[in-house]
């Protein structure tokens, strides 16, 4: 199995002291869609700024497709996408000069360039934006800019630092359906993100970082299944006084109409309709009390 | 997996470059008129109005005397405002990412942001030529190419003083001081208006010691033929500084020193 990125026993002690990171190591497959996510300060954006060089590390070693970013740099961030987490492109230059630029800077000659920034700005959305000013941007726009600056050198790793906070829905949607595409015709892809439900939606693989520290590598679908119990949300035809008693089934009325479940993995769903249909309570509609992904996350955090 | 072939360089450093002479053409407003504004009101104040009254300067009518100094004056602001207010505004921006991240090379990102101060300076120095030509018409260069490769030397050696005042600064403060309280007063006393052979003999030596006297007399022996100093211990110690800045800037650039957490 060849990786996309290795790190191994990467410590990084900013000069205040202060230990982000404590010899993290991590194997990302090539290909993968790699979930990294851990709360603020965990050392998510240390890690990935000492990819893409941005942050100098204390010890350890980072290799990008077997390439070591001691070894040969240029090489290695000649495969490396970055979608930083804060606008890092000149707010003062036009949309196109600004991607056109990027691709210069990886030695892509403007005649070469052109054709391939017209076609990411079209698959981005950013065609009928080309000639405005960056500043002139919504917020939305700037994050889109950014992914198509990150991928003008079609890099093999892309790495995004939560590049869907505060976007709207749509637009996330939008940026999903795009991220899975790429992923598809083989760009490897690390996210960090603080929306869980939208690393759950699109990675196969997640790490969990706290601290400094790696808490959890392992496959989207392993690290579910520890789940054991999960929440419904049942809004009820009719309201209720008073919490139904159903044997094995936890429950509790948020309000008279919404009535709140807790179900053990071993348990039916069947069943529990079933009493409820026993004691004539009609359920309208059902959905997941929250995201499964976000109990587990607050659950690894907190040990 | 294939690995993609090697970086071309030239094209790294051509994109740099261009965009840094793009950014001091799309706000010539700023740039390029201040110099030629306030160097004609050099021209009328003290060539026109007063000049006449002073006499010659070395045997030179003053208007005359003082074009090599006001050029130079104007491309040693340029270059270095050029490479401190661009590297900053990066740093600032956080655009400076775009290059960290790229594969070019950190020797490649200091030609890169130099050439654009250089073109910046060189731009400068001929509009405010042109400028003096309308007051002394019928100037003539004594040694051209003496004058060329001053005014390069110059312009190298002032951006790169600019890029690391910029590499030190945190704050739009700190690209302002070194300008202000320590370019201007030195190129002012530095022979631009004067010859130092008018001074009393104290201040003519301590003059000696102003870096600016040095590049201003050069220039001036190359567009006018005479210079107050040695023109090979000038261009030496210019050409060392130049050296020494280099190296300083790209060990600074391999340190991540400003640029880098």
């Amino acid at each position: 199995m060849s990786y996309a990125l290795e790190i191994d026993n990467l410590k990084k002690v900013y000069s205040g002291g202060t230990e982000a990171l404590k010899g993290i190591s991590l194997k990302v497959n090539e290909g993968d869609f790699y979930a990294l996510l851990g709360p603020n300060g965990a050392g998510k954006s240390s890690t990935i700024g000492i990819i893409g060089t941005l942050v100098t590390k204390t010890s350890g070693n980072v290799k990008i497709f077997g390439i070591d970013i001691d070894e040969d740099v240029a090489m290695a961030k000649s495969m490396l996408g970055v979608v930083s987490q804060e606008i890092n492109f000149s707010q003062f230059e036009n949309v196109i000069d600004i991607v056109t630029t990027q691709a210069g800077f990886y030695g892509i000659k403007k005649s070469i360039a052109s054709p391939k920034v017209e076609n990411m700005l079209k698959r981005l959305g950013l065609w009928d934006k080309r000639n405005d000013q960056a500043r002139t941007l919504s917020g939305g726009y700037k994050r889109r800019l950014m992914i198509a600056k990150a991928l003008i050198h079609e890099p093999k790793l892309l790495i995004l630092d939560e590049p869907t906070a505060g976007v709207d829905i749509e637009l996330r949607r939008e940026m999903w359906t795009f991220l899975k595409e790429i992923n598809t015709n083989g760009t490897t892809i690390i996210l960090t993100t603080h929306y869980l439900e939208e690393a759950e939606q699109l990675c196969r693989n997640i790490g969990i970082i706290d601290q400094g520290e790696i808490v959890a590598d392992t496959s989207m679908k392993d690290l579910l299944r520890k789940l054991d119990v999960q929440g419904f949300v049942l809004d009820l035809e009719h309201p209720l006084d008073e919490v139904p008693v159903i044997e094995n089934y936890s429950l509790r009325l948020e309000d008279p109409l919404t009535l709140v479940t807790a179900v053990n993995k071993d348990k039916s769903l069947n069943n529990l309709f079933n009493e409820l249909n026993k004691l004539n309570i009609q359920v309208k509609s059902m959905r997941n009390e929250s995201n499964r992904l976000e109990e587990l996350f607050i659950e690894m955090v907190k040990k | 997996m294939e690995l993609p072939k090697k970086i071309n360089i030239a094209t790294t450093l051509w994109t740099l470059t261009s965009k840094e002479i793009r950014r001091f053409m799309r706000i010539w407003v700023q740039t390029l008129v201040p110099p030629a504004v306030t160097m004609s009101l050099y021209f009328v104040i003290f060539g026109s109005l007063i000049g006449p009254r002073i006499g010659s300067m070395d045997g030179f009518d003053y208007v005359q005397f003082m074009i090599p100094g006001l050029i130079m004056m104007s491309v040693i602001t340029n270059s270095y405002a050029n490479v401190v207010s661009s590297f900053y505004s990066v740093k600032f921006q956080k655009s400076i990412e775009e290059l960290l991240i790229s594969p070019m090379p950190n020797w490649t990102i200091l030609l890169g942001f130099i050439l654009g101060g250089v073109c910046r300076g060189i731009l400068v120095g001929i509009i405010v030529f042109c400028v003096s030509l309308f007051f002394y018409p019928d100037f003539t260069i004594a040694n051209l190419p003496l004058t060329i490769l001053v005014l390069f030397l110059t312009s190298i050696l002032f951006a790169l003083m600019g890029f690391i005042n910029a590499v030190f600064a945190d704050s739009f403060d700190d690209i302002s001081v070194i300008p202000t309280f320590v370019l201007t007063p030195l190129i002012y006393l530095g022979g631009v208006f004067y010859s130092i052979n008018i001074l009393p003999e104290f201040w003519r030596s301590v003059s000696l010691a102003n870096p600016m006297l040095y590049v201003v007399n050069t220039f001036r022996e190359g567009m006018l033929g005479i210079s107050d100093v040695s023109i090979s211990f000038s261009l030496t110690m210019i050409s060392i500084f130049i050296l020494f800045f280099t190296l300083f800037s790209l060990y600074l650039l391999n340190r991540g020193t400003g640029i880098r957490e």
